[in-house]
């Protein structure tokens, strides 16, 4: 039955529904991913794709099964597609625009230029994935990926004690601390007591809030003076004053438009709004407008606030404050999206503070001469160990590939010989970009030593490095990589580059 | 999974895993080998080829793999979300013998990510549904499974890997390397250190460590990397509520006790979906109550069982790290010694040295203070011994030696004896006999063997 297959499916997916929500596992399960080359790290990137539910997959494979495939790979057998990507590239390219996104996996250089240009047009996202020797590699090539739940894990509260709407003003007033019995006194939410000691700190400082260290600290002696004392003068046992003197700096904190925020709201996709506008764009738009409207400069109110010690009465009765107007909020913002557009679904405003951006270069401009990131690579070289030079390796090795038709250092005789053969890439690779950088020999050695090896310890990391991101990618929620992920499995460090 | 004991000897000698070249003498088949050509050719490339950045001690050769294959003997404790990924990664390193211990069976929940068990397994123990699938895939792999509590468990093992989902069992089985460390005048004999992988993973993030017995950073040494458990007051959850948890909370630790729905004795088992839905529709009540919105079943089901959000591919990337220095090692210099994940924005990693804690109250052979005055009443002690940071016990045992009998002061898990030593709580030390640093054992389930603190009276 319908409801009985839901309940399993609940029960089984319970653990990352906790993570990305019923809307998110929605999108998973509506995606199409295809695979290119179902190697151990192609096959570990699907298996944890499969596992949490994705939709459907494809495995474009032209490869036939050898030893060595066996010995690495958990998955013998795939229904694969027996077709090599460069005869659909050449017979019938538009075969890619079904996907919602499509993974490479050990491709040689030419195929994932060709691919890259392919996809970017049909603006379907490409993941790159290699693991070679103990080197693992991804790059993310999406030409503009929205994010609305980031989910950051240290956001800052949005407690606008420094410029309180109506509302949060009116229910401070009602609070006379000092006419209190001490039940009520002691269960007092720290925020109204910041907001409180605030008002007189700004009516002895000309408004002006606490700001320096000095300040604050003053600001904090003046809370703790409000702590109720006992026949004896002795102060009590008061600990939602002792959490608002702890939360001075929390509170304090002004109330700002991000940075990443305003630079999503002057951009161009967002004054351009027309009828081929993502939603997220159209959104930004409306909450653009309300800023210059209803907010008065600011974000719609996030509406949540932290635990604290309190009564539940005067707990749920401030957070309803920040709720409703969270709720009035959001309305605003609606009538501004109707505005905008016909079509309108529930807005929640409560992201408003995480909205995220993530544009990656083409693989085009990444390899191209006039459009190469010299500074980026040249400044991470300072560093001769940086992961920058496994990037350079691997490109070398590329090359090397294009050139000889196979890889370094495969077969046991050849690992001495293709040290110099690959010395001569590199320095070709060096030379056509002028990178002005040395690249040690004993990473030439290394490369050829590892002779195209695909490790599967290497592969089933990568492989769940992989897998996130592409979900990252279908759910839109939390934050993709941008552009260039390089995991040394000697060193077991990791680096990220934008390139 | 409740995980313990393993007493892991019975020859002394120890070898550390760096050492390959000498034969080494250990019992269990290893099952029928089929090999085919090119099998090891990935892992060959990395035991058969010099390299400039590998081990200073190490040397190219076929025997490594050898050793590998024939020799090298590992112990996966945990068949679960890191345990499945473990054992895949192992068999497919080249790691032919390998034991897993898991006491376990197989939930719906667990098919997310533990892909060596379908919906037709549910029940059924981890331990041997894993090793059936491994054995079945990887060919001349023999993995032999425990999917119960093993008291006498004496085979040698060249290397532990943990995929434990609770900090007590790792300290636990911490403490059981620790204990097996032999020491001959003073100095450690390297060849009992066995070494320790330990892994965990939670939603998005994880980290793999590498331990070496008595000679790095044990699990105790840094407990304080753990965060605490997040545990209400009781006045919260008895009279005022803000939170939808603390309605659950308020149902689970104070009105099942009380209504006893199932009846006389029996415990919320948050496996059942009735119990869930008890819990669930009374903490509605109580929730309405106090105009508390947000109860939901799953929220529900994930206080009272205090469920971790995870996914396959945390799990697979903590497993090819962790498990990494278990064939790198063997080549390569090994994690040194703590890792860090994080994919929440982008993918970031940190790897760092772990210092060893000089009083250390696992590892270190200092012997442990407990500051307080004769007046102070035991519970003072045992809210010292569960409450610091650096101890975290449990349930702790407390016995001393006074008047020259060995004398049970507390004693919290056996019924009678908490009842009769309950009042020795309220009393002092002095009126409980003890004296200026004389010794007290303490037995927790935080550690295998009993502890001696040493009581120093202040004034």
């Amino acid at each position: 039955t319908m409801a009985a297959t839901k309940t399993s499916k609940e029960q089984r997916y319970d653990r990352q529904l906790r993570l990305w929500g019923d809307h998110g596992q929605e999108a998973l399960e509506n995606a199409h991913v295809c695979l290119i080359n179902a190697t151990a790290t192609g096959t570990e990137t699907l298996k944890n794709l499969v596992l949490p539910g994705i939709g459907a997959f494809t495995i474009v494979d032209g490869h036939t099964v050898s030893g060595e495939d066996v010995g690495n790979n958990f998955f013998l057998s795939s229904s694969s597609i027996g077709k090599n990507p460069d005869k659909l590239l050449d017979n019938d390219p538009e075969f890619f625009h079904r996907f919602t996104l499509v993974i490479g996996v050990q491709l040689p250089e030419s195929t994932c230029l060709r691919l890259g240009s392919v996809l970017w047009s049909a603006s379907v996202p490409f993941l790159v994935c290699k693991t070679y020797g103990l080197i693992g590699y991804m790059r993310l090539v999406v030409k503009e990926h929205t994010v609305i739940e980031s989910h950051p894990d240290n956001a800052l509260e949005d407690l606008r004690l420094d410029q309180p709407f109506a509302e949060l003003k009116s229910h401070i007033q009602s609070y006379d601390l000092e006419s209190m019995e001490k039940k009520d006194h002691s269960h007092t939410p720290w925020i109204i007591i910041v907001a409180k000691y605030l008002e007189k700190w700004l009516s002895e400082h000309n408004s002006q809030p606490p700001k320096n260290y000095k300040e604050k600290e003053a600001f904090r002696q003046l809370i703790r003076q409000g702590i109720l004392k006992n026949d004896n003068d002795v102060p009590e046992d008061e600990e939602n004053f002792e959490e608002a003197v702890k939360n001075v700096n929390t509170a304090l904190n002004p109330t700002k438009i991000p940075t990443a925020v305003e630079d999503l709201i002057n951009s161009e996709q967002c004054s351009n709004i027309t009828s081929q506008s993502a939603s997220f764009w159209v959104m930004l738009r409306a909450i653009k407008e309300f800023i210059q409207s209803e907010g008065n400069g600011s974000l719609p109110v996030r509406g949540t606030i932290p635990d604290m010690i309190a009564d539940s009465q005067k707990f749920i009765n401030l957070q309803n404050v920040y709720r409703e107007k969270a709720m009035q909020d959001a309305a605003a913002v609606s009538k501004h999206v109707e505005c905008i557009l016909q079509s309108v679904g529930k807005v929640s405003c409560k992201n408003a503070s995480f909205l995220r951006v993530v544009c990656c270069r083409s693989l085009a401009e990444e390899y191209s001469v006039d459009s190469v990131n010299k500074d980026e690579i040249t400044s991470y070289m300072d560093s001769p160990d940086s992961e920058m030079v496994l990037y350079l390796m691997l490109r070398a090795v590329d090359r090397f590939y294009q050139q000889h038709s196979r890889y370094p250092g495969v077969y046991n005789y050849q690992v001495e010989e293709d040290i110099s053969k690959l010395k001569l890439c590199v320095n070709s690779l060096l030379q056509e970009y002028s990178l002005n950088v040395n690249i040690k020999d004993d990473y030439i050695h290394e490369f050829c030593r590892y002779g195209a090896a695909e490790p599967h310890t290497v592969a089933a990391f990568l492989g769940g490095s992989a897998a996130q991101e592409v979900i990252k990618i279908i759910s839109h929620q939390f934050v993709p990589f941008n552009n260039t992920f390089i995991y040394n499995a000697m060193s077991q460090t990791s680096a990220t580059f934008q390139l | 999974m409740n995980l313990l004991l393993f007493s892991l000897f019975r020859e002394k000698k120890r070898r550390r895993v760096v050492e390959l070249t000498e034969k080494m003498v250990v019992d269990g088949g290893t099952g029928t080998r089929c090999e085919w050509e090119g099998r090891w050719n990935h892992v060959r490339k990395f035991l058969e080829r010099s390299g400039p950045f590998t081990h200073p001690d190490f040397e190219a050769s076929t025997e490594s793999l050898q050793f590998m294959l024939d020799t090298c003997k590992i112990l996966v404790i945990g068949a679960g979300g890191l345990g499945c990924e473990l054992l895949k990664d192992l068999a497919l390193s080249g790691f032919c013998n390998i034991h897993v211990v898991d006491m376990d069976t197989i939930d719906v929940s667990n098919l997310n990510r533990q892909f060596l068990f379908r919906p037709k397994d549910v029940g059924r123990p981890k331990a041997d549904v894993a090793a059936e699938f491994i054995n079945s895939r990887i060919p001349g792999c023999c993995v032999v499974p425990y999917p119960f509590e093993s008291n006498a468990f004496c085979v040698e093992f060249h290397i532990i890997v943990c995929g434990l989902d609770s900090i007590v069992a790792r300290r636990w089985m911490n403490g059981m390397l620790l204990s097996l460390l032999v020491y001959e005048d003073g100095v450690l004999d390297p060849s009992s250190i066995i070494p320790l992988i330990d892994g965990g993973t939670e939603g998005f993030k994880g980290n793999a460590r590498v331990i070496l017995p008595g000679m790095t950073a044990c699990i105790d040494c840094t407990l304080e990397l753990y965060p605490p458990q997040i545990n209400f007051p009781m006045c919260t959850i008895a009279s005022m509520p803000r939170l939808p948890e603390h309605c659950i909370e308020y149902v689970r630790i104070l009105l099942w006790p009380k209504e006893k729905p199932f009846g006389d004795g029996v415990g919320l088992d948050g496996d059942d979906p009735d119990h869930i839905q008890w819990v669930y529709q009374k903490s509605l009540e109580r929730a309405a109550e106090f105009s508390i919105t947000g109860v939901t079943y799953r929220l529900t089901q994930g206080v009272v069982k205090r469920i971790i959000p995870a996914v396959a591919s945390t799990n697979a990337v903590i497993a090819g790290k962790g498990q990494n220095p278990g064939i790198v090692k063997f080549a390569y210099i090994p994690l040194n010694n703590y890792m860090v994940f994080n994919d929440v924005d982008g993918l970031y990693t940190y790897t760092f040295e772990a210092e060893r804690k000089e009083n250390c109250s696992a590892c270190s052979q200092v012997p442990q203070d407990l500051h307080f005055s004769p007046s102070s009443k035991l519970q003072e002690v045992l809210d010292y011994l569960t409450e610091s940071a650096s101890l975290q016990m449990k349930s702790p045992a407390i016995t001393a030696t006074v008047e020259g009998k060995n004398k049970t002061l507390y004693l919290q898990s056996v019924a009678s004896i908490e009842q009769r030593t309950r009042p020795n709580l309220s009393k002092t030390l002095k009126e409980l006999g003890l004296s200026d640093g004389q010794e007290l054992a303490i037995a927790d389930v935080t550690t295998p063997q009993t502890m001696l603190f040493r009581l120093s009276f202040t004034s």
